[in-house]
């Protein structure tokens, strides 16, 4: 695999040839965020594009085709125009906190790019912990769902707010419980070390049973964190009018739009990561022929690739299923998939001490 | 859609020529170009609906019509992040203040269709005494359509021409829409119509 | 009918009788609450089923005629009951006896300014607070300056009315609360994607939990009774279209009826074949259009766009032979409007091969998922006795186990020569609700295939007078709709014009029982509740 580490130690280095150290770094700091934000905004609007598409086949109609080549341009469009849509104050809310709302979502999902694995080297920061500031960030963004729905001072959106409170605290649960259950199986919190431990085999076909438990629990889970389909209650379209965000309007609304999209890529990339070996490509042992051509597909199009047919998965899951109701939901979390999760984490820390995987 | 496949209203085009006549800054004028390619590309609905007509807009979103193709099937039910508002049934005295108040919940730039008889002028509920005649009584209309329902081809129609008219707006500098409606007509009046 | 009459007869004999093809009672108000008691509870008569309150003015005199059924017997009963104080007119209230009857009493308070005595809520009920005048009464000022569009935000008010008699005779009115004084209450409507148009629900929440709902309509109400008044018979047809502009067909079908009955105008059997073939196609259509809209407010979209495949291709039947998608104006008085499209019978053909597999599909995709028959299953549960009570009819009626299809027990035109089961449910939950429509399509398909290969030959309209006059009378004809009985009262006083045109839709009770049925569950369930009682806004509010 072409290891990305190279190209990046050769811009440190010509930027360090001719600038002081403080210089260079923080000169690669504005290029790794310029870069960052560029992908960002990228991903977001070509997920909002597939999504479109995909709910558009399920629903046996055609989709975005008018604008651009097949409807390219679409997401596009839609951008430039809540850019300079008005954006609405209102009266009697915090108005510092009403605008800080968004922008703690969006940093949240900011965040937890950091550590995701791009590729071979290709990884903003690797530290021991990776996996830990994962999920200590990406549970910042119910703090802004919180605040968004408590500052816009209207009870629909309090309502969200409340309801996704709720959901984050429960399936965070969940969620932590199944990455566990994987780093238990690496032996490690670093991004680079799990990645790295797949090299023969994913971590899906190698820890069998109960790595399928943890990455369907996973999937249930994220889907829940994502607040999509059919956990979609706090912004729940038939019930909320549109939950937390109901009174949010232009480019604060375009930010809770363009969080949930690139929520949904933050955990298809994480199940990615634990579950399909993150940039690896896909090696069986043995096979060296067969590994050896897939080492040709770059690690970049594998990692994006796994992620958004797992997109695809998650995002399937809504144009299918009703919503669930509140009880429900929490029922579901509380009496199913705890239980299971932590029996799940008991079956694999036995798996992993008679080592009895592939 | 390129501008010239539909080029059939000669009250829009009278309009262009007029806004065209006063020349514009380059700089700007492209400014401009990308902006109303932006806007006119994505126009998103509010969801709303008071009778019939709103059945042919579910309708218009369903596979046969599917205004998804252009870009307008993220109906909105908050008015905070919806563009236009498609009057769709008719208004009565007791829902008059709550659309006038929906209306101005919307964010600018903000558009009306007028959509179906009684939306347009109280239709077959003419002689009634609790039915507003036409919500332009209300709010600033945009475009007016026509139909006891509208067919959804018109209801398609009628979107394309609203995307049309916001294709000639000046995003820098006099938005033609802050004119008063009366005034505005009284300036533009329209061939063959009288008052 | 003898035996009623001499039931009634012995007990109040200050009743007087007026024989038709339903018998009609009149009692003096102060006896009235009693005649209600006996009619409800005696053995012999039970006329459980409060179909309608008919507001009247007969401009010397003003007051109600009450329409009952008895379930049990299948007979119809119709007592009126009048005041002649044009000033204070007041009524007793039989609220306490009917659940529905509070809501119908509100309708003539507001139509006609008639007091019910003993009515724990007697607010306007589709007009603002601050309407003046009360427009059906036969004096009413229908000049729009008195009732100017409103330019400010309605006035809202915490507090209803309750009026009483006192041991004198006096009326006395109190204020009451709707709500407790600390309740959250949430504001649900009228522009919200759940309530199927305008409808308000102020809704008192405890977290997630409701207490209380209070019903508000009127935001679509379009005074189709008054406009009625200064039209011709014919005239008056197309609103029927605009009313439930689903089972336009029916409703059209229904005043036809009325009228040709009152007329003496007998229609030939091809065009009564036309008619119910064009019901049943339209009840097809309103139920998938049901299922998709219901499956929306559940959160499963796709589901929509799959039902309303199936109603497009009926549309497109509609559309080559009524020439119009939704509002047809097809059944006229004397036939229908034109002769069938060439193709009719090869679409309708096709159509019925494809409603099979479209159900198995619906049934695969949807009504097996867990989190459907989760959400579904045991939500707002409406027993027999509640039903009947409610005046709910229609497949929300038939799913709480109440037999009350019209088409069965008052079988009109072609229906009793049809082989066609009643679908019936027990649960009376939202999924047997849900349930009973998926299988009524399924009969109103088997009715089609009886009829599709057997359209008689004949003229499809036959010649009737061009101006119309009914003889003086009343009448009051109900047909099956969509969603359940439709009736129609017409008064004529000899004129070309209808005197009174009451329109008894199945969709108020229906919005009216949403605060009984969903007191205790949470939010979400409200939409599913509202979903699968299916009401339309416009019905409701006419």
């Amino acid at each position: 695999m072409f290891d990305f580490s190279l190209f990046t130690n050769w811009i440190h280095s010509f930027l360090s040839s001719f600038m002081p150290e403080w210089l260079t770094i923080t000169t690669e700091c504005v290029l790794i965020g310029v870069a960052l934000l560029l992908t960002y905004a990228l991903l977001a609007l070509f997920y909002i594009y597939f999504e479109r598409k995909v709910c558009a086949a399920f629903q046996c109609r055609l989709g975005p085709n008018r604008v651009g080549p097949m409807g390219l341009l679409q997401s596009f469009a839609d951008m430039f125009k809540m850019l300079i849509k008005e954006l609405i104050s209102l009266n009697h809310t915090d108005k510092f906190l009403f605008a800080l709302a968004p922008y703690l979502v969006i940093l949240a999902s900011m965040l937890a790019f950091a550590v995701l694995p791009w590729g071979n080297g290709l990884q903003i920061i690797d530290f021991n912990i990776g996996i830990f500031f994962l999920i200590a960030v990406s549970s910042i963004g119910v703090l802004g769902i919180l605040l968004a729905g408590w500052s816009s001072n209207n009870k629909f959106t309090l309502i969200g707010a409340l309801r996704s409170g709720a959901q984050m605290v429960s399936y965070e649960l969940s969620i932590g419980l199944s990455v566990l259950t994987m780093v238990v199986f690496a032996g490690s919190m670093s991004v680079g070390d799990i990645v790295n431990a797949q090299d023969n085999l994913w971590f899906i076909f190698s820890g069998h049973i109960p790595a399928i438990i943890a990455f369907i629990i996973y999937l249930i889970a994220g889907t829940a964190e994502t607040n999509r389909g059919p956990f979609d209650l706090p912004e729940a379209e038939s019930e909320l009018t549109a939950g937390y965000h109901t009174e949010y309007s232009g480019i604060h609304f375009g930010f809770f739009y363009l969080a949930e999209y690139l929520n949904l890529f933050i955990v298809s990339g994480v199940a990615t990561l634990l579950f399909f070996g993150g940039w690896m490509p896909l090696h069986f042992p043995g096979w060296d022929g067969f590994n050896a051509i897939m080492n040709y597909i770059p690690g970049v199009v594998w990692f994006i690739g796994k992620a958004i047919v797992i997109s695809f998965i998650i995002i399937w899951f809504k144009w299918t299923f009703p919503r669930l109701r509140i009880d429900q939901m929490l029922a579901l979390e509380w009496k199913y998939l705890l239980p299971i999760n932590l029996f799940n984490l008991v079956l694999m820390v036995l798996i992993v001490v008679y080592g009895i995987h592939l | 859609m390129p501008y010239e496949a539909w080029k059939d209203n000669e009250y829009i085009e009278s309009l262009v020529k007029e806004l065209q006549d006063n020349g514009a800054n380059v700089v700007v004028g492209s400014f401009d170009k990308l902006i109303n390619w932006g806007r006119s590309n994505s126009i998103w609905p509010l969801t709303f609906a008071t009778s019939c007509c709103g059945i042919e807009f579910v309708s218009l979103g369903a596979a046969r019509y599917d205004m998804a193709r252009f870009g307008w099937e993220v109906a909105r039910s908050s008015p905070r992040q919806a563009d236009f508002i498609m009057v769709a049934g008719t208004i009565v005295h007791r829902m008059a203040p709550v659309l006038r108040r929906l209306y101005d919940q919307l964010a600018e730039p903000k558009y009306v269709i007028a959509c179906g008889a009684c939306a347009v002028s109280g239709g077959p509920f003419k002689k009634s005494y609790h039915v507003v005649m036409g919500v332009d009584k209300i709010i600033p209309v945009d475009v007016y359509l026509p139909g006891c329902p509208p067919r959804p081809e018109a209801m398609i129609y009628a979107i394309m021409q609203l995307s049309r008219k916001i294709k000639v707006e000046k995003f820098f500098g006099g938005v033609n829409r802050q004119e008063k409606q009366e005034e505005f007509l009284k300036n533009h009046p329209i061939p063959g119509v009288e008052d | 009918m003898a035996d009623t009459q001499e039931i009634i007869a012995k007990l109040f004999p200050q009743a007087t009788f007026e024989e038709g093809d339903i018998l009609t009672v009149e009692i003096p108000d102060s006896q009235w609450h009693d005649l209600a008691e006996t009619l409800r509870d005696n053995g012999e008569l039970s006329f459980d089923f409060l179909m309608t309150i008919v507001g009247m003015d007969w401009v010397e005199k003003m007051g109600c005629i009450y329409y009952l059924t008895s379930t049990k017997y299948n007979k119809r009963i119709a007592v009126k009951v009048a005041t002649e104080d044009r000033v204070n007119p007041a009524l007793t209230s039989i609220a306490d006896l009917w659940h529905i009857a509070g809501i119908y009493e509100r309708e003539v308070y507001d139509f006609f300014g008639i007091i019910f005595i003993n009515n724990p809520d007697m607010r306007r009920l589709f007009l603002s607070i601050d309407w003046k005048g009360y427009p059906l009464r036969k004096d009413y000022d229908a000049s729009p300056e008195t009732n100017p569009v409103p330019e400010d935000n309605e006035r809202q008010s915490d507090f209803t009315q309750v009026y009483t008699r006192d041991a004198d005779g006096k009326i006395e009115c109190k204020e009451e609360r709707i709500f407790a004084e600390n309740d959250f209450v949430v504001n649900i409507g009228p522009q919200h994607p759940a309530t199927h148009g305008v409808l308000r629900f102020r809704t008192a929440v405890d977290g997630e939990t409701i207490k209380k709902i209070d019903v508000y309509m009127g935001y679509i109400h379009r005074g189709i009774e008054k406009i009625c008044e200064n039209l011709t018979y014919p005239q008056t047809l197309h609103f029927m279209d605009r009313l439930d502009y689903f089972s336009a067909h029916p409703y059209h079908h229904c005043l036809c009826m009325t009228i040709e009955e009152a007329a003496g105008i007998e229609i030939s059997r091809r065009a009564q074949v036309i008619r119910v073939m064009m019901d049943e196609l339209s009840r097809i259509a309103s139920h998938c259009l049901f299922i998709g809209t219901f499956c929306m407010d559940l959160g499963a979209t796709t589901m929509l766009f799959y039902a309303l495949r199936v109603r497009e291709q009926i549309l497109d039947i509609m559309d080559k032979t009524c020439g119009a998608r939704m509002t047809f104006n097809y059944e006229c008085i004397g036939g229908v409007m034109q002769d069938l499209a060439p193709d009719f019978v090869e679409d309708v053909k096709a159509l019925l091969k494809i409603i099979p597999q479209n159900l198995k599909e619906y049934d695969k995709l949807f009504t097996g998922n867990v989190i459907t028959k989760n959400r579904m299953e045991g939500v707002g549960v409406l027993g027999r006795e509640e039903a009947i009570s409610w005046g709910v009819t229609g497949p929300s009626g038939r799913a709480s186990g109440w037999a009350c299809d019209v088409r069965k027990t008052t079988p009109y035109s072609i229906y009793p020569e049809l082989d066609f089961e009643e679908v019936i449910r027990h649960e009376g939950d939202s999924m047997a609700r849900f349930k009973v429509r998926m299988g009524e399509i399924e009969q109103s398909a088997r009715i089609l295939e009886q009829l599709v290969d057997n359209i008689p030959e004949g003229e499809y309209c036959v010649k009737v007078p061009k101006v119309i006059k009914l003889p003086v009378g009343h009448w009051f004809r109900t047909v099956e709709g969509c969603r359940g009985t439709f009736g129609v009262y017409l008064e004529s006083d000899g004129t070309v014009n209808p005197y009174r045109l009451k329109l008894a839709t199945p969709s108020l009770p229906a919005a009216a029982v949403v605060d009984s049925l969903t007191r205790g569950d949470k939010i979400a369930d409200l939409i599913t509740i509202g979903g699968s009682l299916d009401y339309i806004v416009p019905d409701i509010d006419r």
